[in-house]
């Protein structure tokens, strides 16, 4: 082969290595570039009076976002008391019967499920929870953020459960342990890392959802924590304080989508470093 | 006469409709050491399986015939209290990776929601390490998981979590057949041990093993029970031809 020839291979081949350098870099561009333009927005306006206080009527300045913070918290609070335990359970019953029909078609409603625009499940949520009792209420937007939650929370604990050695329920059965110890004594504790992973990104999933709570938590310019009335929170409270006239409203706006930015942010991180301290060395 | 602890007549058991132990009829004594052996894929470690009852946990898997542990059919009594009268050791070690060697060899009491005073705990941890020669390689690192132990160690801790239940009978499915040779000479020399206070059944395709640990052994072949006799007779005088041919290594 020619020395030339095998030179503008080189040369290909290094082009080639430089350019996946580049495309990688370019997938962290986004990330630091949505990062840098909303910490200079926002963090001017993020102090303690902004956490602590609810927003002022147009034409005061100062407010804050605290019955938006607080609102958040609740709501998805109540979604997960709601949507871990069944996800989880449904996940234990996936990894125990693959084969079984039920099986076959709570998999593939899930998968279903995941896929499902989340103004979709608004509305439903809207016809089932709100209209039948006339109101709009927090409880009505958890019911509909815990089925958001719940295709991520099944598949992730199934996925987790499946990959465990069959030994490890075979010497649990063994000692004559029940089949419920064996899940909750066991599989689930040998498995908690994957679960919880699964767990925290259903989380963080929610924690930005808008349109699910469009026609459900509704919004509230007051704080509340009354589960059966309207209820404020964060996206509620970007989307329509930053599509309002008002310059007051806009910063408010500004300063809620850090702190949003800044809590999923910090599920993702809570979520990689727990799952590594808990992971259980098989 | 030495009494019969596992006594089965009659015993069939399938994977939906392939038949794997046709029709085997075994009685076993207490206090001895009993090789199951046989060319791969004979149902030795279904027949042994299903002892214990852990056959039926496989979908599909089906048996009939009678089983009985002193006298009692296994198959009127409850799995759980089954499996807590009869323990197993698994071809590889799965000790809880989740638990401490402490807590792993307490599983049994631990998992089942027993509780017990702390002295007694620590009792029972103390003895069965000791009974599988593991107490003084692990005493001060109790509160390790146990899947930091070597293989072999793994799989004596798994041993002593069998033993902590006080079982009658303990079955063991190939349980040397994924360690080194020194940890197989050091689990064998337990078997010795054991026999003093339970009955254990060996599952082994490895034929020398079978002759230096058991006290009977029974050969099985393409799911019969070709002969069952005391290992010595087994091994230097066999009735069956089939059993013959094994044994000189003429099909394995």
């Amino acid at each position: 082969m020619q020395a030339s020839n095998v030179k503008f291979r080189l040369g290909k081949s290094y082009g080639f290595q430089i350019l996946t350098y580049v495309l990688a870099f370019a997938c962290v561009v986004p990330l630091i570039a949505i990062l840098f333009f909303i910490i200079r927005a926002g963090v001017t306006k993020i102090n303690w009076h902004f956490l602590v206080n609810i927003p002022k009527p147009v034409g005061e300045t100062g407010g804050g976002i605290a019955n938006a913070l607080v609102g958040s918290i609740l709501i998805i609070l109540v979604a997960s008391v709601i949507a871990i335990p069944i996800g989880i359970l449904a996940g234990v019953y996936l990894s125990e019967n693959r084969k079984s029909r039920l099986a076959y078609w709570c998999r593939l409603s899930t998968d279903i499920l995941q896929g499902v625009p989340s103004i979709v499940i608004g509305i439903v949520a809207y016809f089932w929870l709100v209209k039948p009792f006339g109101k709009f209420s927090a409880l009505s937007g958890s019911a509909a953020l815990a089925i958001m939650m719940l295709p991520i929370v099944i598949r992730s604990t199934e996925e987790t459960l499946k990959l465990l050695p069959d030994t490890l329920k075979e010497a649990a059965l063994a000692l004559g342990m029940p089949f419920h110890r064996v899940i909750f004594k066991v599989i689930i504790p040998v498995g908690i890392s994957g679960i919880l992973s699964g767990v925290m990104l259903s989380i963080a999933r929610i924690t930005g959802e808008t349109a699910p709570l469009l026609f459900t938590a509704f919004g509230n310019p007051y704080l509340s924590t009354n589960l059966t009335q309207p209820m404020q929170s964060l996206p509620l409270l970007i989307f329509n304080y930053a599509t309002s006239p008002y310059n007051e409203w806009h910063d408010l706006a500004w300063g809620a989508s850090l702190i949003l930015l800044l809590w999923v942010l910090f599920l993702n991180i809570f979520t990689k470093i727990v799952t590594r301290k808990w992971k259980v060395q098989l | 006469m030495e009494s019969t602890v596992i006594k089965s007549r009659n015993f069939n058991a399938s994977f939906g409709s392939n038949h794997v132990v046709k029709n085997v009829n075994i009685d076993i004594p207490r206090n001895h050491v009993i090789a199951v052996m046989g060319p791969s894929g004979c149902g030795k470690t279904t027949y042994l399986r299903c002892i214990n009852r852990m056959h039926e946990l496989i979908p599909g898997a089906t048996c009939e015939g009678e089983m009985k542990l002193n006298e009692e059919d296994v198959y009127q009594m409850h799995p759980i209290f089954v499996r807590l009268k009869i323990g197993m050791v698994f071809q590889r070690p799965n000790p809880f990776p989740n638990l401490s060697i402490y807590d792993n060899v307490i599983a049994g009491y631990k998992l089942n929601g027993i509780k017990l005073p702390k002295a007694e705990r620590d009792r029972i941890v103390e003895h069965s390490l000791t009974r599988v020669a593991l107490w003084n390689e692990v005493k001060d690192s109790l509160n390790k998981k146990g899947s930091f132990l070597s293989g072999g160690q793994q799989q004596r801790l798994c041993i002593a979590r069998a033993v902590a239940m006080e079982p009658e009978v303990l079955l063991f499915d190939e349980p040397t057949s994924a360690l080194d040779p020194i940890s197989t000479s050091t689990v064998e020399e337990l078997f010795h041990e054991l026999k003093v206070n339970y009955t254990l059944i060996i599952v082994t395709h490895n034929m020398q093993q079978a002759a230096r640990v058991s006290d009977k052994t029974a050969f099985f072949f393409l799911g019969e029970l070709v002969e069952y006799d005391d290992t010595k007779i087994m091994f230097t005088n066999p009735k069956d031809n089939r059993t013959q041919n094994y044994i000189t290594g003429r099909f394995s």
